[in-house]
């Protein structure tokens, strides 16, 4: 990983943007020691209206905390799709709940129904933004599972472990179908066409 | 340094980073009402506190609030109350009521964009001036401004060791960018960190004169219910507490309350230099605007720029020495803040024609980026 890698979780208020930014930011920063800084906006609404999260991970001391051209962009609506992609560098991955977004602004986007995964394999629609950390953690190795497991279990609520436990291994599944379908350079975009426009 | 490598670092946001602060500082009495984006501070204290033997109370509103930090304080208690501007407001009255009675506690102000109930969850810097001016009369009082999460930790417990050395208020003034970013931070060990606590009387109660100037202008504070009675007022008082319409009264404890504070500038007023030595073009900043600075001055300094940052930690008493000192020799003087110049213009007075003094504001709700400094810095 480079110096600095920049990571923005957004959707909507209430699909829990916030706390995965926070067990995503503990995974790195306090299970794998790397210097960590997670901020956030959202709106004065307590459900609904924009929210998002950021990380940025670093191997030195981060002096400007907030992310100014993404790494990885996960977007759990379509606003936050159409809004930040235009933050994620030619070369960044962008990750869509495809539940919800249905226009991806280029075809290289990855597409896992979190939300409807959730429902349908767990019957609660609230992990999936556990289950989109599994897949973000599968997809760019940006924290191992391992870590990102102990630090899940360390942020969600006593008596539902196994539940999360469970949506982490879901993401990684959908993850790994992705990847075995692509190729992983593609999707990380380091590959020998990370050259080309993502704009096709 | 054996058992400081084994220490696990932890992620905090600036909010949980003030409570920690508070309470290695020895806090044992909150008052609040909840305000985003200072929420935090009275949610994690309301748990934290009674498992160190101290009180929580959530008020009915921020005018209560800090009419119990007073009293707590008054009774022996390190007291700190949390708000954001709206709360803040409401506040001033009885701030200024604890300068006169020279009353130690801790104000925090994070500020969120204003005036009125403006932006709840945005960044500002819109209240410097009041956290200096926001209560009435002539009165001195310390504004120290956190940059980061372990900032927060250190200023707080700064802020607490100011207020009770000097009795007097000290308001932290951080921002919704630092409150809200969580960061890995290492904090110092209980015994690790510096804490003061209030000079009390040591003579027999019945010599108590309250209000008696000594070389420190600070004098010893009684605690209500250890004996030591007096008597305290919103009026200028004499030596003893009683109300006093006297000249020659007034104008030593006037004088007195002043002079405690700026015979102890240099401990009291904190700045951070950062590639200051051969700068030529200086950024002048606080707050989280501080880290966009940093970033810009590198990233400047790679493009031949000689760029420096001069971080205020002390916004009030305005650290004029160091300005002064810093901005001496330079060819530009960048001042950015979210606001629409309130520093500045401190800047601008100390200045007295040394150098050019420019102001970058961003008013929108959101942060003031590396970007923009930076940008402003390669055309100087």
């Amino acid at each position: 990983m480079g110096e600095r890698y920049e990571i923005c979780l957004s959707g909507s208020g209430g699909q829990g943007l916030i706390l995965a930014g926070i067990i995503l930011a503990e995974a790195a920063g306090v299970h794998e020691k790397k210097h960590v800084a997670q901020s956030q906006s959202y709106g004065p609404e307590a459900r609904g209206g924009a929210s998002k999260a950021e990380v940025v991970i670093s191997d030195e001391e981060i002096d400007y905390p907030m992310a100014t051209r993404l790494d990885l962009l996960l977007a759990m609506n379509q606003k936050s799709s159409d809004s930040f992609y235009f933050d994620l560098k030619p070369e960044g991955t962008l990750v869509v709940d495809s539940t919800f977004v249905t226009q991806t602004p280029t075809t290289k986007a990855i597409r896992i129904p979190f939300t409807e995964l959730a429902r349908k394999e767990l019957g609660k629609e609230m992990v999936a933004n556990i289950i989109a950390l599994g897949a973000l953690a599968t997809l760019t190795k940006v924290v191992s599972l391992k870590a990102l497991e102990a630090a899940v279990l360390a942020r969600v609520p006593k008596g539902t472990e196994e539940l999360n436990r469970k949506a982490l291994q879901l993401g990684s599944k959908a993850a790994k179908r992705i990847l075995k379908e692509r190729e992983p350079e593609a999707i990380l975009g380091h590959g020998p066409n990370h050259e080309d426009t993502p704009y096709e | 340094m054996g058992k400081k490598g084994k220490k696990k670092p932890r992620l905090l946001q600036g909010n949980e980073a003030i409570v920690e602060g508070a309470l290695a500082a020895g806090c044992s009495f909150f008052a609040g009402y909840p305000i985003t984006p200072a929420s935090e501070i009275s949610e994690i204290l309301a748990y934290r506190l009674p498992q160190v033997g101290g009180t929580f109370i959530q008020m009915e509103d921020e005018i209560a609030s800090i009419g119990a930090v007073i009293g707590a304080s008054l009774a022996g208690a390190k007291s700190m109350t949390a708000t954001s501007g709206p709360g803040f407001s409401l506040m001033q009255e009885n701030l200024g009521f604890a300068c006169v009675a020279e009353v130690p506690c801790v104000i925090v102000n994070v500020m969120r964009g204003g005036p009125s109930t403006g932006l709840p969850t945005n960044p500002s810097q819109g209240d410097v001036m009041q956290s200096r001016w926001g209560t009435h009369g002539d009165h001195p009082i310390i504004v120290l401004a956190p940059s980061s999460v372990h900032d927060s930790f250190e200023v707080t417990v700064k802020a607490f060791n100011f207020s009770e050395r000097y009795r007097t208020p000290v308001i932290v003034l951080s921002d919704e960018v630092v409150a809200h970013t969580r960061e890995t931070v290492m904090l110092p060990e209980p015994d690790e960190v510096e804490v003061l606590d209030r000079i009390k009387p040591t003579m027999p109660p019945e010599w108590y004169i309250p209000y008696e100037d000594t070389s420190r202008g600070v004098p010893p504070m009684g605690i209500f219910g250890d004996g030591y009675r007096y008597h305290v007022t919103g009026l200028i008082h004499d030596i003893r507490g009683f109300p006093t319409a006297r000249a020659d009264e007034i104008e030593p404890f006037m004088k007195r309350i002043h002079r405690k504070i700026s015979q102890h500038f240099h401990d009291i007023q904190i700045v951070k230099h950062f590639l200051t030595e051969d700068a030529e073009v200086l950024v002048i900043a606080y707050g989280s605007v501080a880290r966009s600075a940093k970033r810009a001055v590198l990233d400047a300094r790679e493009m031949g720029v000689k760029a420096g940052l001069l971080q205020l930690v002390t916004l009030y008493p305005f650290p004029r020495t160091d300005v002064v000192e810093a901005i001496r020799n330079m060819r530009v003087v960048l001042v950015p803040e979210m606001n629409m110049g309130q520093i500045s213009r401190e800047v601008k007075r100390v200045n007295e024609g040394m150098s050019r003094v420019a102001t970058l504001n961003r008013i929108d709700g959101g942060m003031i980026t590396p970007q923009q400094i930076y940008e402003w810095l390669i055309k100087e």
